[in-house]
């Protein structure tokens, strides 16, 4: 895809959202400005409404309020277009898909039933950018987390989305894998044109990677730069006094 | 044996339908949806039910747009989430299916109806095959169009609609594809085995494909393979031609469990 340096002005507005299961609020009051270019995270404890919002802004769940995207004039830009990340698919080791099958059905118009060179260089290409052109061959059910996630990331970013939404995959990569996950984040952030969210439970890595940290308590509980966040009593009410410790 | 018209007739509606029933099976169990055509083929004789009511002579039409609401009622269903969607398929395939037998049992008639059964592929007509005909076309060209789409809804519907796939069109049609092959093709192979033909090439060709296209060829090989073998075992053997093409799908799917166990 194309390279651009993030312009820092487009902006995604979350105005007064609000979610509801019938009688019960999930989400209310909402109010948040995502910019280009920024990786902001998602944190806050099991049922706080995190995946309530990333469903209500991939349109999954009715919502109330708005969602706006506007350029540095604050005009309404053209619709949205949004790479999203799931945690995880469900792809068995028996699925007979490969790599190249899972990318081109999701983004190609040549019907998988057949092959060209043309289209496996240009797959190849975008997978190359996350370390993976290597699997295109290979079946997806024998990929691992950290594979998958990669070849799931080419897939998000390949058509240049203004925003990345992303579910931090809770199982399946280690260490190494979560750094170099992470290295990725800052990577496309500061060569695409392009904002990121994403849903973290690993407070560590969100500390030394995020722009803005938003906790999420059925409504924003906290938001701002990371150590702004991590000092809050609203953060300290919900992971603990020593949650954040030793970063 | 070809000196037989009716021979000619079958071997050509064998190499009309069996391909499809290899290539739409692939989605079929790609989608886990084998309890959905089961239930589309038992509700096949409430089609046949229906248009008996309404005096309607042609009863495969009546089993078209029953089948068609039918497909489409389960989709609706199952998308409400109210129970699990096996559970529901079960529950409304049974109810369909002994509405259409206490229908076509009045007066102790069912005896008329129950080569729709087993099928009987040696009693098919030349019009009956340019149905066929333009049926394989239809569905050659929604395959063409639509695979990928399927594909995708089938991995991750979410994200499938995050890529602005419309999911419930794409579902929906596929619904109304399943209905039209199952109806059009439930004469010639009958309602109890119409499902393991749809399900047992697509199984096989699981057991030892690595991508979408080894998937789908070898289905469709698989498929043909059977239904030809099938129609000429039958004809030498003088025993149903349905039967015996399921018999010969059932060993292909063993040998293929075999062979794909060790790799």
């Amino acid at each position: 895809m194309r390279k651009i340096i993030p312009c820092g002005f487009h902006c995604i507005k979350f105005v007064d959202l609000g979610v509801s299961f019938g009688d019960q609020k999930v989400l209310e009051g909402i109010n948040l400005h995502v910019h280009c270019g920024q990786m902001t995270a998602i944190v806050g404890r099991n049922g706080a409404g995190k995946s309530t919002l990333v469903r209500a802004i991939l349109g999954e769940v009715p919502y109330t309020g708005e969602i706006q995207f506007k350029n540095k004039m604050n005009n309404n830009m053209p619709s949205l277009k949004i790479g999203y990340v799931p945690q995880t698919v469900n792809i068995d080791r028996s699925t007979p898909l490969s790599v190249y099958d899972l990318f081109q059905s999701f983004t190609g118009k040549l019907p998988i039933l057949f092959n060209s060179k043309k289209e496996h260089e240009h797959v190849r290409e975008a997978l190359a950018e996350f370390d993976v052109a290597e699997l295109i061959d290979q079946p997806v059910g024998t990929l691992s987390g950290g594979q998958l996630q990669r070849v799931l990331l080419a897939m998000a970013v390949h058509d240049t989305p203004n925003l990345l939404l992303l579910d931090e995959p809770v199982s399946g990569i280690d260490k190494n894998g979560m750094d170099a996950f992470y290295e990725k984040m800052k990577y496309l952030k500061e060569t695409h044109d392009l904002a990121i969210i994403l849903v973290s439970h690993d407070l560590d890595y969100v500390y030394k990677y995020a722009d803005n940290v938003i906790l999420i308590d059925k409504t924003v509980a906290a938001a701002g730069r990371p150590k702004l966040v991590y000092e809050t009593d609203a953060f300290k009410n919900v992971f603990g006094k020593g949650a954040a410790g030793n970063v | 044996m070809f000196s037989y018209a009716f021979m000619v007739r079958a071997t050509i509606a064998i190499l009309l339908i069996s391909p499809l029933f290899g290539m739409v099976g692939t989605m079929i169990v790609q989608k886990r949806m084998a309890y959905f055509s089961d239930a589309l083929g038992h509700s096949a004789l409430t089609g046949i039910a229906a248009g008996v009511i309404m005096g309607i002579a042609n009863t495969t039409v009546s089993m078209i747009i029953f089948g068609i609401c039918f497909a489409l009622l389960l989709n609706y269903i199952s998308r409400k989430g109210l129970s699990s969607s096996d559970t529901l398929i079960s529950v409304f395939a049974s109810c369909a299916t002994a509405l259409g037998l206490a229908i076509l049992s009045r007066g102790g008639s069912f005896s008329n109806y129950s080569a729709i059964l087993v099928g009987d592929i040696l009693s098919i007509t030349v019009t009956e095959i340019i149905q066929l005909v333009i049926l394989f076309a239809v569905i050659f060209i929604f395959w063409y169009i639509s695979i990928n789409r399927l594909t995708a809804i089938s991995i991750h519907a979410t994200l499938a609609k995050s890529r602005s796939i419309s999911v419930r069109v794409m579902e929906d049609a596929f619904a109304v594809l399943i209905a039209l092959l199952v109806m059009l093709s439930i004469k010639w192979v009958g309602i109890l085995l119409i499902n393991a033909l749809l399900i047992l090439p697509a199984a096989s060709s699981r057991n030892i494909s690595e991508n979408f296209r080894e998937y789908t060829y070898f289905s469709m090989i698989f498929s043909i393979f059977s239904g030809v073998a099938g129609l000429f075992v039958s004809y030498f053997t003088d025993m149903a031609t349905g039967p015996m093409i399921v018999i010969i799908a059932s060993v292909i799917y063993f040998a293929t469990y075999i062979y794909g166990k060790d790799r």
